[in-house]
């Protein structure tokens, strides 16, 4: 992995995954190495994400990096016109890997393209957000034990939301049975259900999330937003649908996990969490383990 | 009805030497100009549009006088004319005839139908995956989203 850019979950192999994972392992044991001492990395923001950027330089701080960088794209360039490919030349001559979160989709790919050091996406647009989607693969092996052939519920945003396109593309290689719960407007686009039907794999379609709750292993919660539908009245009669509260989980399996990639609004009330099935904190944090592997795997100082 | 069909091409005087593109949809045939770079082309050129045809209705086509063009550049024309024949003519003959073929990567001449794709939005050439050739689907390889037939405009 050393040297390669992570712009689409697909970039890297199963066995690069599995071995990010493990390496995540290790960080999440002894999460302070100082193993990146003499290394700088960039984090350019084009766009505002606090959550991703403190993560991604809270792992590389960890590990002894230096960050250098800028937090949304009114602080950069940008502003007085320079275009991305000349900010991404600039930059690589200042650093030995770039982190970025860019509004378009497809500028992280670009970038890899001019960038002369390695480049990882922070999310591209709606395109791809490969670290949320390892660190997503991180938590469900580590709750599970496993991530072969587990029940996987996806809810809410299913059109849109791309940490749910690249999950669901990831968990393909995975045997794993998708249970997909969206009102009509906001079903999985036929494209993303493209890499299930190519796999062969078993996939229900619900608009009730009452009946899959009790067969699966995972609950992967997204948040609905009302601007997503055309009309405001269809809004209104499906946003209390896909609500989680604490009393539907009394008939769930016993090592079902509820993830969300956050931030939460009310799709999950605030009474799940005190249920230790409740995840998507800790879903959270692994969040830095996966990074700190991710930063010290392409940066060549583990194998 | 082959007859007739000769009679009807040779409306658009014959050329000595180039390549005849035939069967291209009416209402592509400047787009195939475009595609081509063909408006900025030194030699005898004929172009005729909405003739008869037994085949399509209505038909267009284009000669160029002295072009042979490499596989690449004409296999271009397959997104927009997928039902255009070339004919290669040496000496006012018909020395070869095949259809053309819609290449496994494009590059530069089609837009991303995604607005907010990279590449709409800087100084930044397209490239495209052709991942279905008979319905025409582009995969792109910055945005990864699929322009297909119906939303598909050119550069």
């Amino acid at each position: 992995m050393k040297n390669k850019s992570l712009v689409s979950i697909n970039d890297f192999t199963r066995e690069e995954h599995i071995r990010i994972l493990e390496l995540a392992g290790a960080f999440e044991k002894r999460p302070k190495q100082k193993i990146l001492e003499d290394y700088v990395v960039a984090t350019l923001f084009f766009e505002p994400s606090t959550r991703t950027r403190l993560s991604f330089e809270s792992a590389a701080t960890r590990l002894g990096a230096r960050v250098i960088g800028f937090t949304d794209a009114a602080s950069s360039s940008v502003t007085k016109g320079e275009s991305l490919r000349d900010t991404i030349l600039t930059v690589s001559n200042y650093c030995d890997i770039i982190v970025m979160r860019h509004p378009r989709e497809g500028s992280a790919r670009f970038a890899s393209e001019v960038a002369s050091v390695p480049v990882i996406n922070a999310g591209d647009g709606a395109n791809q957000h490969p670290t949320q989607t390892l660190l997503d693969l991180y938590s469900i092996r580590k709750t599970q034990g496993k991530l072969d052939n587990l029940n996987v519920a996806f809810v809410g945003d299913l059109k849109y939301g791309r940490t749910v396109h690249s999950l669901v593309q990831a968990l393909c290689n995975y045997n794993t049975t998708f249970h997909l719960v969206s009102p009509q407007e906001l079903k999985l686009p036929s494209s993303v259900k493209m890499n299930i039907k190519d796999r062969n794999l078993a996939y229900h379609q619900h608009t009730d999330l009452m009946e899959v709750i009790p067969k699966v292993d995972i609950l992967y919660m997204t948040r609905i937003q009302k601007e997503r539908f055309a009309d405001p009245l269809d809004y209104e009669k499906v946003k209390n649908s896909y609500i989680l509260r604490n009393n539907m989980l009394s008939g769930s399996r016993e090592n079902l996990k509820i993830m969300h990639p956050l931030p939460r609004v009310n799709e999950i009330t605030i009474d799940v969490d005190e249920n230790a099935k409740a995840y998507y904190f800790t879903q959270a944090l692994n969040g830095v383990y996966v990074r700190q592997a991710l930063l010290a795997a392409i940066l060549g100082v583990v194998e | 009805m082959e007859k007739e069909e000769v009679r009807k091409e040779l409306k658009v005087s014959a050329i000595e030497n180039g390549t005849v593109i035939d069967h291209i949809p009416s209402e592509s045939v400047f787009q195939v100009i475009k595609i081509l770079n063909l408006s900025e082309y030194k030699e005898q050129l004929l172009i005729a549009t909405n003739l008869d045809s037994q085949k399509m209705g209505k038909k267009g086509i284009i000669k160029v006088s002295n072009k042979f063009f490499k596989s690449d550049d004409i296999n271009k024309i397959a997104l927009v004319a997928p039902s255009a024949t070339l004919i290669i003519i040496n000496n006012f003959a018909v020395t070869e005839k095949k259809q053309v073929e819609v290449p496994g990567h494009v590059e530069k001449i089609v837009k991303c139908f995604n607005p907010n794709c990279i590449t709409n939005n800087e100084d930044i050439s397209t490239r495209f995956t052709v991942i279905d050739k008979k319905e025409l689907k582009l995969s792109c390889h910055y945005c990864e989203k699929i322009t297909a037939r119906g939303n598909m405009a050119f550069r």
